[in-house]
Formats: C-alpha cells, structure tokens, sequence
C-alpha cells in the first residue's frame, strides 16, 4: 500500500475549494491552512504560460522532517503518510525548517502540524477532504502499488511531474501536465 | 522569467512570516553552546596535558563562563520551543539520523559535568567567597563531593575533550543537515562551527588570563584557529560557488547581497583577519591591547551565527 495524490494542473481552476474544504474538515486554526493554491506564470510577454495548482505536504519516501525529528514526532505510517504525533511534539522547528516544500505550521496550540491526507477519513474509506470537493474533479487519490488504481494508471499514460524532485525526497503528489 | 503569486496560503498572515521561524534564540544559543564547548575542551586538554599550573586560567577561572553560558544557552532554547511542556519527549529516545536528538543527549551530560567542573575548582577559583561563606567546613557533605571530584577530575577531564567536540561540530552540523536550505546544506558547517567555537572559547580565555605566558600560548591557538577558519570559509563559498543553482543563489547572499556587509565586514574582516593581524603582531612584540583581538573574536563569532541562521533561512529549493 502507498498512496499518492495525482492532481490535472490542466483542469484546475484555482477556486480552494480544496483549501476551504481542508480548513473545515481538519479543523485548521483561523489564518492557517495546510493545503494552499499557486499560480504561477512562466515565459515572457505575449508567449505567457499559467499553471495552477493546489499544494501540500508531498508524503516523502525520504522524507527530511521525519529524519530531522528529535524525538519521533514525526513518523511515517502504513501507506506512507507522514504524520505528527501532537503530544511528542516539542515545537522546534526542525522539521519546519526542512521541508523544501513549507508544507508545515506552528500550531497555535505549540505543535507542528500539517496534511495528514485527511488519514482518519482514509481509514473510513472516505477520499481526503479536498480530493472529494474538488469541483473540477482535477484531484484523484490511490494506491500506487496497485497498477490497475486510478492514480496508477493516469501516471502511466500521463506526463507528470513532481515538485523540487532534486531535493532527493521521493515526493508523492504528483501533478499532471 | 518567472513570476509566483499565492493565491492563497503562503500570503496569509503566520504562514509566510512563520517560515522563517528560527531566530535570535537558536543564534545566541549556536554561539553560547560553541563557546562552551571551547572553553571546556581547552581546561580539559591542558588538564590532561598536565598544564594545570602552567595554564590556570584555561583549567580553572575561565571554565566558570562554560555553565553560565550553557545555561543561558538552555534557557534560550526552552524559549524557542513551542511546545515547551513536552521538551521532555527529547529524552524518551535518541534518534540517531536527528542532529538535534544528539544535541540534547550531548547537552545533558557536557552541561552537569561543566558544573562540576567549575565545583572541583571552586575553592581555587573563589578562594575569597570560601573564606567568608566557610561552605566547605560548614556543610561536610560538599567538602566530601568535592574531594570525590578532585580524585576523579582525570576522568571528567577524558570524557569533556571527546563530548566537547561532539557539542561543537553539532552546533553546525544542526543547520547542515536541512537540505531545504542550501545555504546550510553543506558538510563543512560542521567543521566550520568547530573551529569557530574553539577559537571564541580561546579568545575567552585571553580575556581572562593574567599571565603573558598564558596569553601568548593562546594567542597563537587562538591565530592559527582563525587561519584554519578563514580556510574554511573559503572552502565553503568554494562549493556554493561551484554548487547548483539554489547554492549560488545562497551563495549571493553572503557575497553580493543582504547580507554581504554584515558577513564580510564584520564576521570576516572585523572578527577573523583584524584580530589575527592584531595577534600577530603581539607576538612579534608589540604592545597590542588583547582584549581588542579577543572581543572581537567573540563579537565575530556571534555575528557569524546571526548571519548564518538568518541567511539560511532566505535560501530554498525553487519550483
């Protein structure tokens, strides 16, 4: 079992629901999110390339935090989630000052806290908060050791991409280009 | 070219400004934390050396700056935390690949041994509080303790010289080992860090000495450790230099950017290449002031951690 997160940047619109969705279900703390949107705008004036897309913590294979975690707070679980257990949590900031991707906060409880791909929904069998909102149905979520899932076979047949892959930490959110 | 916004979460409000969560605390700890290590590893190796005598303030008055520094160093850190009443949780584990997790184990046995250190000597050190507080006769229990200490100092003095080291390069090797930043991702910050808190736990023992003999035996330590640490910020620009994208773009920071002036003028300049001229020359035989060198060597090797913890901070991977 390793799940993934693919997302179609070709059909997202920016419109965070995703963000919205996260905030509700995870109960994230007023002026924090754990998932967020970029636009970003590549090339020069005419010939202007727009891509967005919705970001979060990629769930590493090689995942910095949790090799950066002084006391196991950060572990990584079945399926490869990367989750913060609250009360091992000393609120140092290691692991918020290794992820290439800023995917972690400061809790205002102290804790470190983050996407947890919505792991007590998972275990209900429900999809993460925001890949079920979505209302473009650009996000899809799976298992990548299956080959015949969703997520499997969209990467086998689809150019994708990662984010900031030479940062050597195996992410697993991959965006569809 | 290319241009980013956020159209939501990097641009609200604790979210952006918290990325840059490490601050004055982690600098003045990085600094406190390397100029105990120095101070203690100098008393511990001319102890073993069998330069007690010949060096007291490097074995004796000056290691009394190592518990104070230590815990001011802790204090600085506990406050940093923001989950403070589970700092406990560092010591339910040690986890092996966390430089923090070595950090605190190392802390919690060089901090107790830095005070016994300091209470072996105490009655040499403060010979004028002793003669009016009278602790030692008044409470047997401490003269017992420390008889037990001075019997065994030999021991305290061969655990310090390797755990001192350890507490050294970790203080750098906590910042290079975060790969997300490349200004602090390089394995000479380990070293680097080292040498420079050996060279302010010299400088502090100059400070304090009294004797010429003691002040040039750590004058010239006190040189060639500025030689060794110009050598290696050299080798560290070097590999930024000839590094991947983000490091030259770290590397703009220290040598064409925000924070050249404060890097070149006053870490390099002012308190690496200045001070070692000016011990030079008081070796040669000129009068020069030591306490010039000295403090800014410690004044350099505080702005160093300033520069670097803040810096690394501003470098990141790009996509």
């Amino acid at each position: 079992m390793r799940y993934a997160m693919v997302i179609d940047t070709l059909k997202c619109v920016g419109c965070s629901d995703c963000v919205v969705a996260c905030q509700t279900e995870n109960d994230v703390p007023h002026g924090y999110c754990r998932d967020w949107i970029t636009e970003t705008v590549d090339g020069s004036y005419p010939n202007l390339d727009l891509e967005l897309k919705s970001e979060r913590c990629n769930h590493c294979d090689n995942a910095p935090c949790v090799r950066c975690c002084p006391t196991g707070a950060s572990h990584i679980v079945d399926g490869g989630i990367v989750l913060v257990t609250e009360n091992e949590c000393i609120g140092c900031g290691a692991c918020i000052e290794s992820c290439p991707y800023d995917a972690r906060y400061q809790h205002p409880d102290g804790y470190v806290d983050k996407c947890t791909f919505c792991h007590h929904r998972l275990e209900k069998g429900q999809l993460p908060a925001c890949v079920s909102v979505c209302p473009t149905k650009c996000m899809y979520f799976g298992d990548l050791d299956n080959p015949n899932s969703e997520v499997s076979q969209l990467l086998k047949n689809r150019k994708h991409k990662t984010l900031a892959p030479e940062a050597g930490t195996n992410p697993h959110v991959f965006y569809l280009i | 070219m290319q241009e980013e916004l956020f159209t939501s979460g990097r641009n609200i409000p604790h979210i952006d400004p918290s990325l840059q969560i490490w601050h004055w605390p982690i600098s003045t700890y990085l600094f406190l934390g390397g100029l105990a290590a120095g101070i203690l590893f100098f008393a511990a190796l001319f102890y073993v050396l069998g330069k007690e005598k010949q060096y007291p303030t490097a074995v004796k008055l000056a290691t009394v700056i190592s518990p104070i520094a230590l815990s001011l160093g802790l204090i600085a850190l506990l406050y940093d935390l923001t989950h403070k009443f589970y700092a406990w949780q560092l010591y339910t584990t040690f986890r092996i690949e966390s430089p923090m997790s070595w950090g605190a184990w190392v802390l919690l046995i060089v901090t107790p041994l830095s005070f016994l250190w300091v209470f072996s000597y105490y009655s040499e050190i403060f010979p004028k509080w002793e003669n009016k507080l009278q602790l030692l006769t008044k409470f047997k229990f401490l003269k017992t303790f420390e008889l037990f200490l001075i019997k065994n100092r030999k021991y305290m003095a061969y655990a310090l010289i390797p755990l001192t080291l350890v507490l050294g390069v970790y203080t750098g090797i906590l910042l290079s080992a975060f790969n997300a930043r490349p200004l602090w991702n390089n394995a000479i910050l380990g070293p680097l860090f080292l040498v420079s808190g050996l060279s302010t736990g010299a400088a502090a023992i100059i400070l304090l000495s009294k004797t010429t003999a003691e002040k040039h035996m750590f004058g010239k330590i006190d040189l060639v450790l500025i030689i060794v640490e110009l050598a290696l910020i050299v080798h560290m620009l070097m590999g930024m230099y000839a590094g991947s994208q983000v490091q030259l773009e770290a590397m703009q920071l220290l040598v064409n950017g925000e924070f050249t002036l404060m890097f070149f003028g006053f870490v390099v300049i002012l308190g690496l290449i200045v001070p070692a001229i000016l011990e030079l020359i008081e070796l040669i035989g000129y009068k020069v002031p030591v306490i010039v060198p000295a403090l800014l060597v410690l004044l350099g090797g505080l702005i160093f951690r300033f520069v670097m913890v803040e810096a690394g901070q501003l470098t990141r991977f790009l996509y």
